[in-house]
């Protein structure tokens, strides 16, 4: 039987990012279905009834919710020969830890920057040593994971796409700040998988803008 | 490979929900171990040299690996001692068990202890939402003795740990009847078998200093 895949999305979102790049690298045909968050489908109301987000992974009629919980099991449900976690469990770990820690960090704090007023300043401090952290843990890695592309590359090269909104709104400068992660996302970006995922910055940029009523 | 000469110890914290669900992974595999106490809100030199990042516990250190954050530590120690499994061989059903174990973390236990606690919307409408997403947790478990099934898995220590052995502290300290019998058949009834498990009642804190405890954290809450 073949594989019915469906993914519910917004073009902008991070989180979606990783899942659309997780398929691509597994060569995942699947059906891209654009969200309206301000009008939500019935299915996306029906088949993530939890949080009522995207994305939302619907494979043979069963959906799958949580970005990295969906990388996962792309990962293991279409193993092929290219493995997107380490085997050995240490290294997983070690993986996870890191994907876990972008979760928990980086858009609480990166949101404040442009989504609450008066926090641009503390919040563009904060999210620059996150990112500094996350810049010694690549150290002279080509990827997070070595040698090849990954899990916590994919866990966090989605916020690449959105570094012009960080900037803008909380006047700084990521790529002063952080050039290593800098050259580490534009390797990245050399991946198909992640060029045809990610929007063009501007083009982020001026999607927040107008959210904010700024042109 | 976990081999003989294994050397794991454990940092923990004696009413840390997180800690006290790696020691009921560790003895469900039958892991020797070796407890570290911390005496929390004192942190020794050695939890911050094992876990720079957050600082927190629990932290494993198997051999000469170091792991923190219990849901990695639980999916590590499930790989490497392979005996009595705690995720799901099926993805889907991982990834089901991965989704509901992060649901009880990261919306249950704030909606279930700060939103109470703080009750800016009003308790009763705060109580009402925390049952809310107990709900869906209801519906996971009906018919069955665990979330996994027949045995204890992954979302059985996650939910057990928090749930039943923290935030039901909590919600007595605050006199709540959260999960009642009535509208909470299937959970009333994984909780009494959870309590016939002999090594989940090995990890429950002491309850009268737990309660203890809670009480002080609620008062402390509630004045800041």
């Amino acid at each position: 039987m073949a594989d019915e895949v469906i993914l519910l999305d917004l073009w902008a979102s991070m989180f979606g990012m990783r899942t659309r790049i997780a398929l691509a690298e597994k060569k995942v045909k699947y059906e891209y279905r654009e969200e309206d968050l301000e009008n939500k489908s019935s299915l996306l109301l029906e088949m993530n009834p939890v949080h009522k987000k995207i994305p939302v992974l619907i494979h043979n009629g069963k959906s799958v919710c949580e970005s990295l919980i969906q990388v996962e099991y792309i990962d293991e449900t279409w193993p092929g020969d290219n493995s997107l976690l380490p085997s050995d469990p240490y290294q997983r770990a070690h993986a996870r830890f890191w994907g876990d820690f972008i979760d928990k960090k980086v858009n609480v704090t990166a949101r404040r920057i442009w989504a609450t007023k008066g926090e641009e300043q503390e919040a563009s401090n904060e999210l620059i040593e996150i990112l500094k952290t996350l810049e010694a843990e690549l150290g002279d890695k080509h990827y997070f994971g070595g040698e090849t592309f990954g899990y916590v590359d994919i866990a966090l090269i989605g916020f690449y796409s959105w570094f012009g909104v960080y900037d803008k709104f909380g006047n700084i400068s990521i790529e002063s700040e952080c050039s290593k992660l800098i050259a580490w996302a534009k390797r990245c970006m050399q991946r198909e998988s992640v060029a045809k995922a990610l929007p063009e910055t501007e083009k982020v940029t001026t999607f927040i803008s107008q959210c904010l009523g700024l042109e | 490979m976990a081999k003989k000469e294994d050397s794991v110890k454990l940092l923990g914290f004696w009413a840390s929900p997180f800690s006290r669900r790696v020691e009921m992974a560790l003895k469900l595999k039958g892991v020797p171990y070796e407890y570290l106490e911390e005496e929390l809100p004192k942190k020794t030199p050695l939890l911050l040299e094992l876990n720079p990042v957050h600082k927190k516990v629990p932290v494993l250190v198997h051999n000469d690996k170091i792991l923190s954050e219990s849901h990695v530590i639980l999916e590590y120690i499930d790989q490497t001692w392979s005996n009595n499994p705690i995720l799901p061989q099926d993805p889907y059903e991982k990834a089901m068990a991965r989704f509901w174990a992060k649901f009880v973390d990261e919306q249950i236990l704030p909606a279930g202890f700060m939103s109470l606690v703080k009750a800016e919307k009003g308790i009763e409408v705060a109580i009402e939402e925390t049952r809310e997403l107990i709900m869906f947790l209801e519906k996971e478990v009906t018919g069955k003795d665990f979330f996994g099934g027949k045995t204890l898995g992954f979302l059985d220590i996650v939910a057990g740990s928090m749930i039943s052995f923290c935030l039901a502290r909590a919600w007595e300290c605050m006199g709540i009847d959260m999960i009642s019998e009535e509208k909470f058949p299937g959970l009333n009834r994984w909780i009494e078998k959870l309590n016939e498990v002999e090594i989940v009642r090995e990890c429950i804190p002491p309850k009268e200093k737990h309660i203890e405890r809670m009480n002080k954290i609620i008062e402390r809450t509630m004045s800041s």
